[in-house]
């Protein structure tokens, strides 16, 4: 019953409400599974097995008290930047290394009121900046498609273990598609909710105007059902909204008749792999033989500057967030001196990797006096125009179809020590932050055996559209249940 | 736009950062190399264009000044690397 481990929420949910499986036999198989696959997949910082069966003996209770929701008692694992209160959480840094946090975030809160199983903390590149999990400080990540390749990145580790069926679901953070573009890579699906559906209280901050939580999962049910777990208002996030969160399994007809759909002409840019490319028309031709009506010459010419803009943006907000560590309160410290100011440039020297130092430096650049105004005032006005491209277009249609990265998952290596290189695999993905609007990425196509993405986004607060959309492809497509083999 | 190494050193300072010198030289190319990327959104005409500054709606938004249970003062200190008496230990600030 258990043999294969690459369950769905949904199908594990089944065998846990009708006994056929316990909470804790089903978390020791996915801990032994975890264990066996780890030497190669390496998705895991911090391996919480101890805690997870204790975690499962309560959702069991949970369970026969017929107190249960679809996610208790099921196997997951949380990205290394969402705090959990006497786990240590890493950000992948050295900086916090041995930070163990005296709270946990609302969305660990949340999961945990339904029953919550933590298997692991889950690797990621350091404090969130990076594309393909290479800049964690710790280890790299493999991508269960093809061990020599990249999983993607920021939440790489979060994408690989759902991949490789380490965990039934995980959460991830997306700044600038560090959610979908890891999703995109390892074949699974990312959804990064519209700004302020889910909290972002406890969350390590990167860039606090684009940050959001959301889901990598095996399917677009399973977003559903984290979503309905983790959205809505708190009080510890005055950027959380109080809009009502509906019952987003509701939505999952797999009826599209009459949607409108834009393919934004920008996001098909020279430098597509030709294959994705091909990958994403094909799914907006089965969609629209789905009864959706398609617009394949919707213009978002803004689009070319959301690059530098959101490089921009979150620079500047890092070497504002980035402050706080300073070798006194907590994280990494470097003592050997009497030095106040070399205890502080001396532990966010040593502390921080060379990714995370320049991306400080070029934003307090950005802020320092004389250039404020050329920089960061200028993209903070052009991030107007690109939001203006969204309302304009979602005016008209009700999503937009995108690829969720211009290639196939990239080899280890090949392009680690080029920043600028590597941000080009999150091209089509920033443009969604700035907006701030919610997005999805669900696997539609095999380019040589690695998984492309095909992104849907939607209008803010409307991600019972998006859901609804990449459901009924789902429905019509078998991509969600290719396995690697591993 | 080419910075010097001066100005990046300069730059380390401001954000408290000790670089050595072969991160001086990489973090020089990296900040040149997205000056450069940056001014394309010159040619942008922004005028009369007003920042975002967070895609969200809301405007505002105040909470009740009420007294709720907060951290454990031990379980904050666990994480400092020196404490003292309930206070952050650190060098000496003023001679």
């Amino acid at each position: 019953m258990l043999d294969g481990k690459q369950l769905t929420i949904s199908e594990a949910h089944k065998l846990l409400k009708d006994k056929q499986v316990s909470s804790v036999e089903l978390t020791k198989a996915y801990i032994e599974r975890t264990e066996k696959l780890e030497p190669q997949i390496k998705a895991v910082v911090t391996l919480t097995a101890d805690l997870a069966l204790q975690q499962a003996q309560k959702a069991d209770k949970m369970i026969s008290a017929g107190n249960c929701t679809p996610l208790t008692g099921i196997p997951m694992m949380v990205k290394d930047n969402i705090c959990t209160k006497d786990i240590k959480t890493t950000c992948s840094s050295k900086m916090l290394e041995n930070f163990v946090p005296p709270y946990s975030a609302t969305v660990i809160e949340k999961l945990e009121a339904q029953g919550m199983v933590m298997l692991a903390k889950t690797n990621m590149d350091e404090f969130a900046m990076g594309s393909s999990t290479e800049k964690s400080a710790f280890h790299l990540t493999h991508n269960p498609w093809g061990l020599n390749r990249v999983p993607g990145g920021s939440s790489g580790g979060s994408a690989a273990a759902v991949a490789a069926g380490e965990a039934v679901y995980t959460l991830g953070s997306d700044t600038g598609g560090s959610i979908r573009q890891p999703a995109g890579f390892c074949g699974v699906t990312g959804l990064k909710p519209t700004y302020g559906r889910v909290s972002r209280y406890g969350l390590a901050a990167f860039a606090s105007s684009l940050d959001q939580i959301g889901s990598l999962t095996r399917n677009v049910t399973d977003a559903a059902h984290v979503l309905n777990a983790i959205a809505g208002f708190d009080d510890n996030d005055s950027t959380s909204s109080a809009i009502d969160v509906p019952d987003y399994t509701k939505c999952l007809t797999g009826d599209i008749k009459g949607l409108r759909i834009g393919i934004p002409q920008e996001y098909f840019t020279d430098e597509l792999e030709s294959d994705v490319a091909a990958a994403v028309k094909t799914s907006a031709a089965k969609l629209e033989a789905m009864g959706a009506i398609i617009d394949w010459d919707l213009s978002m010419p803004n689009t070319r500057y959301a690059l530098d803009v959101y490089r921009i943006i979150s620079s500047a907000e890092a070497s504002a967030n980035l402050a706080c560590y300073d070798g006194v309160k907590y994280g990494f410290s470097y003592q050997d001196t009497d030095d106040m100011w070399e205890v502080i440039e001396k532990s966010r020297g040593m502390g921080f990797g060379s990714e995370v130092k320049m991306r400080i430096m070029l934003g307090t650049y950005l802020l320092s006096a004389g250039q404020y105004e050329k920089y960061y005032l200028k993209a903070q006005k052009v991030r107007t125009l690109i939001c203006e491209d969204f309302a304009k277009a979602f005016a008209k249609y009700d999503l937009l179809i995108t690829p969720t990265t211009p290639t196939v998952p990239f080899k280890i290596g090949e392009k680690s020590e080029d920043p600028a290189k590597m941000a080009f695999a999150d091209i089509l993905t920033v443009p969604v932050n700035l907006a701030g609007v919610p997005a999805i990425s669900v696997p539609c196509g095999f380019v040589g055996g690695l998984p492309v993405g095909l992104q849907i986004i939607g209008k803010q607060f409307d991600e019972e559209t998006v859901l609804k959309t990449a459901y009924a492809y789902e429905q019509a497509t078998d991509w969600h249940q290719q396995r690697p083999n591993i | 736009m080419k910075l010097s190494s001066e100005q990046v050193a300069a730059i380390a300072t401001l954000s408290r950062i000790n670089l050595d010198k072969a991160e001086t030289e990489k973090t020089r190319a990296y900040l040149s190399e997205m000056l450069d990327s940056f001014e394309k959104l010159e040619a942008v005409n922004t005028n009369g264009i007003p920042p975002t500054i967070q895609p969200s709606t809301l405007m505002d938004v105040l909470k009740e000044d009420a007294i709720k249970p907060s951290m454990s003062q031990e379980d904050v200190f666990n994480n400092a690397p020196k404490s003292d008496n309930g206070y952050f230990k650190v060098k000496v600030v003023l001679e």
